[in-house]
């Protein structure tokens, strides 16, 4: 008997389907009407529950620990200081960081003790991490980023991330908003501390050095660079604090653990208890000389090196 | 559920031995045995079970500087930014084992660096205090007061080791009524403010101790590291009835009288030596409560330490860091911050005791004040029996005067040679000739005392003072004076017999030898520690 060839069956199977119609077809769109958008639920409706599960949770546990430490201990050999601070904790926190770079999450999510580091999420911008289908997916599964809104108000952000503290997960939230533009930090947002007042749960400050020159607002390639870690004490809002106060208050223990990182302890405590600790916001004064105090913390400049001058 | 954390910590307590009695766990060095007791005739003393600890650690450390006890000033007001002020703590000796950080040294120092920055304080000296013990390492001190104050103030010459044989490093500041001279740090004289962060494992430490002779020399030490001292001191863990503390509080009176300021903090930790839960965890349970899972690993942890050697064994020791708790904190003046400390102490480990023994049995574990990141040398072994072990009771020995005391120890003849260089020859010339704690003191403590090279080792290596091992034998005088006979099981026989002790196999056969002494059907008493405890024998 003899076979019919593949491309005839195929062309068969076409030909009953088309013959199906609708329902077993989409119908299609009448002439002259415009179908409307297809609802996307992305940016702040993202629904992340998916990665909190457990074998989302094994791959990325795997993940975190093989590759993304390799590539941080290659790219940024951390230095993380501080972890003593955190002995005396017991449940879910929140940790705030200072923002210089795609490398901080990678950074602190390999560098946050045990138990937290498994039990972590990340606040993430609704706007840049959740804007497409797999971007969304990618930042929820690789370092388990929940959607804030930082361009509009909006309680969905906060509710989240409140009922996570409460189910016992810990929140790393960025306080900045986003990377910092000329290497200096920028004032802190009330989000974090906000959501430390209601869910009263202990904010650890973590001060961030030396990824700004891994890779940078504006940059692709990533540089290697060493960097340090510090933990510091954690802080509970105190009687009838309010977010802005005690987010201010955040900022500072953050300004001073870079102080810390940069001096040592016992001068960064003497200048926090004089008020003179560097912010981390840089001087007020022009951009150009923003730049230039930055100084060694500034952008290296690129100049090709040349064995032999061109004659 | 025994030691669960959310029941009431038992008290200890006194098993009468019979013949349901379980074998009970000795320590001996770098392993352990288990030792079936006579039945009818022999009792065991179980350490109280680890007290809770301070929920909020930090929280109760600045309570206690912000409110000192006895006359003295909140530490703030103490403080003022050109004055000069030394911190000085407690040495690698304290706690045994070394504890998990943060070590509560280092707590403490942060929370008086806090306080001192905010006052503009900008004159700090950071040192250890260790009178003639050996210097600390790096690592040592990064671990006691945390890599943050290390960083901070070692790098510039801030933190340092007391070096009580610099001659321009002490001064001597007076005498005792008693003819004391009391020779003290001399930073630590001129400075406005001196805060002592201490660390209480047994009623032994703390008070003027402190400083009296953590920041002394050779010159203090002598009036109160003596035989006749230790002969006056029953015990010298029972500050009321102690030669060694009543010289210190002289000491500390001529110290006050000479405008040294003190602002002392201690501190007292529970006997959560080897955690609630691990692979030691049963080493401070009842034998009878053991899980099925802790016999396993007891059985697996014996059969692997037959076949370990001796380093290694050490070595997977001193790697363990005991998880105590802080019990309590309390600061201002030394004796009245004193008193608080020891009734924290008596709370944790007194368990009281009715009568004495015929015999005392013990077994010593493979650390003591002495061998931290070390070997525990015969004389060691020595000085914790009779010297710590022995001592420790309120009331009276808990062995009757003429009975005889059987230590479960390997004691090598071993030394580390970098730490216990003195130590060497105090064995081979000393002993050799005499193991008579009078003897010993006339006729060679001031030939090793001064000895250049035993100095040299001291100030530059990590070698104990010339005078140490000393010290350590007159440590154990009173109990030498008192038991009719030691003997030692397990042990080295050459070193046993160096040491003047008989040695034995086994137990049984420590009890037979130890039944000439005593005479037959002995009553017997095995004290079980660590973790710590202290017999209150009435």
């Amino acid at each position: 008997m003899a076979t019919t060839p593949l491309t005839l069956r195929i062309a068969r199977l076409r030909s009953t389907i088309g013959r199906l119609g609708f329902p077993w077809r989409a119908a299609p769109v009448p002439p002259g009407v415009e179908p409307p958008e297809p609802t996307r639920q992305l940016k702040a409706e993202y629904d992340t529950a998916w990665a909190r599960r457990y074998p989302a949770r094994v791959i990325r546990a795997s993940l975190v620990e093989t590759v993304m430490r390799f590539v941080m201990s290659v790219v940024a050999s951390p230095s993380r200081e501080g972890t003593d601070r955190l002995s005396t904790v017991d449940g879910p926190v929140i940790f705030v960081a200072n923002h210089h770079s795609h490398a901080d999450t990678p950074l602190l999510l390999t560098s946050i003790p045990e138990p937290w580091r498994h039990r972590v999420v990340v606040g993430a911008a609704a706007d840049y991490f959740f804007a497409t289908r797999l971007g969304s997916a990618l930042a929820a599964l690789l370092i388990n980023a929940i959607p804030i809104e930082r361009t509009k108000v909006g309680r969905r952000s906060a509710n989240l991330a409140a009922d996570l503290l409460d189910d016992g997960w810990s929140v790393l939230i960025f306080p900045e908003g986003g990377r910092s533009p000329d290497g200096w930090g920028q004032p802190f947002r009330g989000g974090a501390a906000y959501l430390g007042i209601r869910c009263n749960v202990p904010v650890v400050p973590v001060h961030i050095a030396g990824t700004d020159r891994i890779l940078r607002k504006g940059h692709f390639l990533p540089s290697r660079s060493s960097t340090t870690v510090t933990f510091g004490d954690p802080l509970l809002a105190t009687e009838g604090e309010h977010a802005r106060g005690f987010a201010s208050r955040l900022e500072a223990a953050v300004a001073s653990l870079g102080d810390e990182a940069a001096s040592d302890w016992w001068q960064a405590r003497q200048r926090a208890h004089a008020g003179t600790s560097p912010g981390l916001t840089g001087p007020d004064i022009g951009a150009w000389r923003r730049v230039w105090a930055l100084g060694d913390r500034g952008r290296k400049s690129r100049r090709r090196r040349v064995l032999w001058p061109e004659l | 559920m025994s030691n669960g954390r959310h029941l009431a910590p038992r008290p200890g307590f006194v098993l009468d031995v019979d013949r349901n009695s379980p074998p009970i766990v000795f320590h001996h060095g770098e392993g352990f045995k288990l030792e079936k007791l006579p039945t009818g005739r022999s009792r065991v003393i179980y350490p109280a079970e680890p007290l809770e600890g301070l929920p909020d650690p930090d929280g109760a450390i600045r309570h206690a500087l912000l409110n000192p006890i006895g006359d003295s000033d909140p530490l703030p007001a103490l403080l003022r930014p050109d004055m000069k002020l030394t911190i000085a703590f407690d040495d690698v000796s304290l706690p045994l084992p070394p504890m998990r950080r943060p070590d509560i040294r280092q707590r403490v120092i942060e929370a008086v660096l806090d306080i001192a920055a905010e006052a503009g304080v900008d004159d700090v000296h950071l040192i250890a205090a260790l009178a003639l013990h050996r210097r600390m390492t790096e690592d040592e001190l990064r671990h006691a007061v945390g890599d943050r104050v290390y960083d901070a103030f070692a790098p510039k010459g801030l933190l340092y080791n007391h070096d009580a044989e610099d001659p321009d490093g002490m001064v001597v500041l007076g005498e005792t009524p008693h003819g004391e001279a009391v020779q003290f740090n001399k930073r630590a004289a001129e400075s406005d403010l001196v805060i002592y962060v201490n660390i209480n494992l047994v009623a032994m430490d703390g008070g003027h101790k402190s400083t009296a002779t953590g920041l002394t020399g050779y010159t203090s030490l002598r009036h109160n590291h003596n035989v006749h001292t230790m002969l006056n001191s029953t015990s010298f863990m029972d500050r009321d009835n102690s030669a060694l503390h009543a010289s210190n509080w002289r000491m500390g009176k001529v110290l006050r009288d000479a405008g040294v300021k003190i602002f002392q903090i201690e501190t007292t930790v529970n006997n959560d030596t080897f955690g609630r839960e691990g692979p030691l965890s049963m080493l401070q349970k009842r034998e009878w409560e053991w899980s099925g899972r802790e016999r396993a690993s007891f059985l697996a942890m014996q059969q692997g330490l037959k076949v370990m050697p001796t380093n290694l064994k050490r070595k997977a020791f001193s790697t363990w860091l005991a998880p105590y708790e802080m019990t309590s904190v309390q600061a201002g003046e030394v004796e009245a911050v004193h008193e608080v400390t020891t009734a924290n102490v008596y709370r944790q480990h007194l368990v009281p005791v009715e009568g004495q023994t015929d015999i005392l049995t013990m077994g010593l574990p493979y650390i003591c004040p002495y061998n931290v990141n070390s070997i525990m040398n015969p004389i060691l072994v020595m000085c914790l029996g009779l010297g710590y072990f022995f001592n420790l009771y309120r009331g009276r020995p808990l062995v009757r005067e003429g009975g005889v005391v059987i230590i479960s120890h390997p004691t090598p003849w071993e030394f580390n040679p970098v730490h216990h260089p003195s130590y060497i020859d105090f064995f081979e010339e000393v002993l050799a000739d005499t193991t008579d704690p009078g003897k010993i003191e006339k006729k060679y403590e001031k030939r090793f005392a001064e000895d250049e090279w035993y100095i040299h080792l001291y100030r530059n290596s990590y070698a104990y003072h010339g005078v140490h091992p000393f010290y350590m034998w007159y440590w154990g005088a009173h109990a030498l004076s008192h038991v009719g006979r030691v003997i030692i099981v397990g042990g080295d026989t050459r070193a046993v017999r160096r040491l003047g002790f008989q040695p034995a196999s086994t137990l049984a056969d420590a009890l037979e030898m130890a039944g000439d002494v005593v005479g037959p059907q002995p009553t017997i008493t095995h004290l079980k520690n660590p973790p710590l405890l202290m017999a209150d024998v009435t």
